[in-house]
């Protein structure tokens, strides 16, 4: 009895052992894989930070000005001014190219089809 | 085991019979077994000691070759967890009101040069200075050569510049990471935005602390990692910036004025969408201050917080407001302007004669000295200082940019009758366009003070009442009849109601002794639109001269006016204010006979 309790005893040691052992290495890795994924996050965003100030860089008033100007001819764009403010009322409605037949009008809005 | 018997029998019976003493043989035999246990316990210790001291060999061993690995490896923190948010950004970055970048960073490298590195230290310096156009080739091989084991070179490399100096190849020519502040649009709100500089500088950073106007006020906050790179968003608008700034330099020019400044600011929540002045000049290259000369002449200076001037005739609708407040005046009640006003030895003139008397709103549209110094006299020394002290006009403005705390208004020294008969009309009083702006917006906003801010805010201020509702709406009415029938009659902008007071002020000397003749500052200060203002416009010209008739013209009327309309009919728009039509005072019912 004291043999066998001895026996469990050392496999039970030797399987914590083995355990803590694969947990420890997959802490380690996840470790790794969390620090490779900060530095990864970290170059994504300086490279977003980069994308950004060329975005600025590009639209800035005076460029944006510039090429307003040296297109013209194409684009002909103009500050924008008072007077472009319309209202929803001045949009027409877009003409509709479709004929509408009615072969069987039924009146619904008289006093005459109500007797 | 087969025991040795003590007494074997063939041996006794051979030892009696030989007449021996048998038990010699039994003490020899335990004798020899004794021997025989004394071996084999020898043995057995001696093994056990062996295995021991190998067990302590190894055990030695490994600690001794444990200790050698520690001391031999690199020391590393042992890691329990990863660290956590990692610093999104050295500085954050500055945006206007819709989240455009106005100030951003950019990675780049610094130069720098180890000579005791350095394989062909003339060969590097002659491709250093044709890299680096003003870098000089000789100082820099006599720093190679010198005994110095460091040298910086550049702060801030392009990427063709970096590329360019590492097919030198030299191994002595190094770089070090730097981040540095770009400001994306140039000159675009340069007074606001100020500019950055290298604080302290190792060799892989720098730090970036900002050195004027918002960099600087809010260099704290820029920098601290727990802000997690949120971004500072100021109340500009980028857009209307660009269109004010471009309007009022035109302007400035067609004026051949000195410099110029310009403030846009929403009369409820006391935003500043624009804040302009000029000369400006490029925060990413930032000149140094000037050693000589005016201040005030310089780049850097800001006319429209730092400046200090007397506003002129933009101050007399604060005359009249107060006394339509106080029950002094109606806008109908007649106010005697025969001229000059004598007191004391001093004479208060007009700049035209405008006949015996003429009403409270008549002195505000033809802008009449004597006139508002009468009132100013009605209104009286203690109560006009109170007033002007509840519009904010006796302290430095709050605006949240370093250089706010210099535009200090000068006051008289000795406050008499006489300084407040001419502070009424704007002389004796120096005070910055900011705080014109935000003096209007009290007006402009029913009558509430408004305190002038850069950062983005959620809800109209409610700040502390100045003027009763009734009193701002008359005062209103009298500033629009300034631009429909007064002296700013360049100012009408079609859609948008404008209202507003000019004012033309001459310069004193620098040197004291008086005014100058021919330099004015011309200020329009405006709010559109009349009906429901949501926005003041001051716009102030330094030392405008306009020359298309047959004489100079510098008042305000002429330079700062057209300017300020120009100004609102670009930027109006961009404000998204539709332009309306705007409602005709409305014919008092009047009886008729039949």
């Amino acid at each position: 009895m004291r043999s066998f309790f001895y026996i469990v005893t050392a496999l039970s040691v030797i399987g914590l052992a083995f355990w803590a052992y694969q947990e420890n290495y997959k802490t380690q890795a996840a470790l790794d894989r969390a620090e490779d994924l900060h530095s990864a996050i970290g170059r994504s965003r300086s490279r977003l930070a980069m994308l950004r100030a060329e975005w600025a860089y590009l639209n800035r008033p005076d460029r944006l000005r510039e090429l307003a100007e040296i297109n013209f001819d194409r684009l002909g764009l103009l500050p924008l001014a008072p007077e472009q403010f319309g209202k929803a009322d001045q949009v027409s409605y877009p003409v509709m190219n479709m004929k509408l037949v009615i072969t069987d009008p039924v009146e619904v809005s008289s006093s005459e089809a109500l007797r | 085991m087969i025991r040795t018997p003590l007494r074997p029998l063939a041996r006794i019976l051979e030892a009696r019979s030989k007449g021996e003493n048998p038990d010699a043989i039994e003490r020899e035999n335990i004798r020899l077994r004794h021997e025989e246990m004394r071996d084999r316990a020898r043995q057995r210790a001696e093994g056990r000691l062996l295995v021991l001291g190998l067990f302590f060999f190894c055990a030695f061993s490994a600690v001794g070759a444990r200790m050698a690995m520690l001391s031999a490896s690199e020391p590393t923190e042992p890691r329990a967890s990863t660290a956590g948010v990692s610093i999104v950004a050295q500085r954050a970055d500055i945006t206007d009101r819709q989240g455009r970048i106005l100030a951003t960073n950019l990675e780049t490298y610094a130069l720098y040069a180890q000579p005791p590195q350095m394989i062909d230290p003339d060969h590097a310096a002659d491709e250093l200075a044709r890299i680096f156009p003003d870098l000089d080739r000789d100082e820099l091989l006599a720093d190679f050569a010198g005994k110095r084991k460091f040298i910086w070179i550049r702060k801030k490399l392009s990427p063709e510049q970096k590329q360019a100096v590492h097919d030198i190849g030299d191994p002595g020519l190094m770089f070090g990471p730097r981040e540095m502040r770009l400001y994306p649009n140039g000159r675009l709100a340069a007074h606001v935005l100020g500019g950055a500089g290298f604080g302290r500088e190792g060799v892989d950073a720098a730090e970036v602390i900002g050195v004027a106007g918002v960099e600087r006020r809010f260099d704290e906050m820029l920098r601290d990692p727990s802000n997690e790179g949120k971004a500072l968003q100021l109340s500009l608008d980028l857009s209307v910036q660009a269109a004010a700034e471009r309007v009022l330099f035109g302007g400035m020019k067609l004026m051949n004025a000195k410099g110029a400044a310009a403030v846009l600011m929403d009369v409820h929540s006391g935003e500043i969408l624009s804040l302009v002045s000029l000369p400006d000049f490029d925060p990413n290259d930032r000149p140094r201050p000037p050693t000589k000369g005016h201040a005030a002449d310089s780049p850097l200076f800001n006319r429209a917080v730092q400046g200090v001037y007397e506003l002129g005739s933009t101050f007399k609708i604060f005359a009249a407001a107060q006394a339509m407040e106080t029950g002094l005046a109606t806008p109908e009640t007649m106010i005697d302007t025969r001229g000059p006003l004598r007191w004391g030895k001093h004479r208060i003139r007009d700049f035209h004669n405008y006949g015996k008397e003429l009403s409270l709103t008549q002195v505000i549209v033809k802008s009449s000295n004597i006139g508002t110094a009468r009132i100013a006299q009605k209104i009286g020394v203690e109560p006009q200082k109170d007033f002007l002290r509840a519009l904010g006009l006796f302290e430095a403005t709050p605006v949240e940019l370093t250089e706010a705390g210099g535009g200090r208004p000068l006051l008289p020294p000795k406050w008499s009758e006489l300084s407040t008969m001419t502070i009424s009309y704007g002389h004796g009083l120096s005070a910055t366009p900011m705080h014109l702006a935000a003096a209007y917006a009290a007006i402009a906003n029913g009558g509430t003070r408004v305190k002038p801010t850069l950062l983005k805010q959620d809800a109209a201020q409610l700040g502390e009442r100045v003027l009763s509702e009734q009193t701002a709406r008359a005062a209103r009415m009298m500033l629009r009849k300034v631009v429909t029938e007064g002296t700013a009659s360049f100012g009408e902008v079609p859609g948008y109601a404008v209202a507003g007071k000019t004012g033309t002020a001459d310069k004193p000397k620098e040197n004291g002794g008086g005014y100058y003749e021919d330099r004015v500052i011309a200020t329009f200060a405006s709010m559109f639109p009349a009906q429901d203002p949501q926005y003041v416009l001051v716009v102030t010209l330094d030392e405008p001269v306009e020359t298309s008739g047959t004489e100079p013209r510098r008042t305000a009327g002429w330079t700062a006016v057209p300017v300020a309309a120009e100004m609102i009919r670009r930027i109006a728009p961009l404000l998204g204010l539709r332009p309306e039509i705007e409602p005709g005072t409305l014919a008092d019912i009047t009886l008729t006979s039949n």
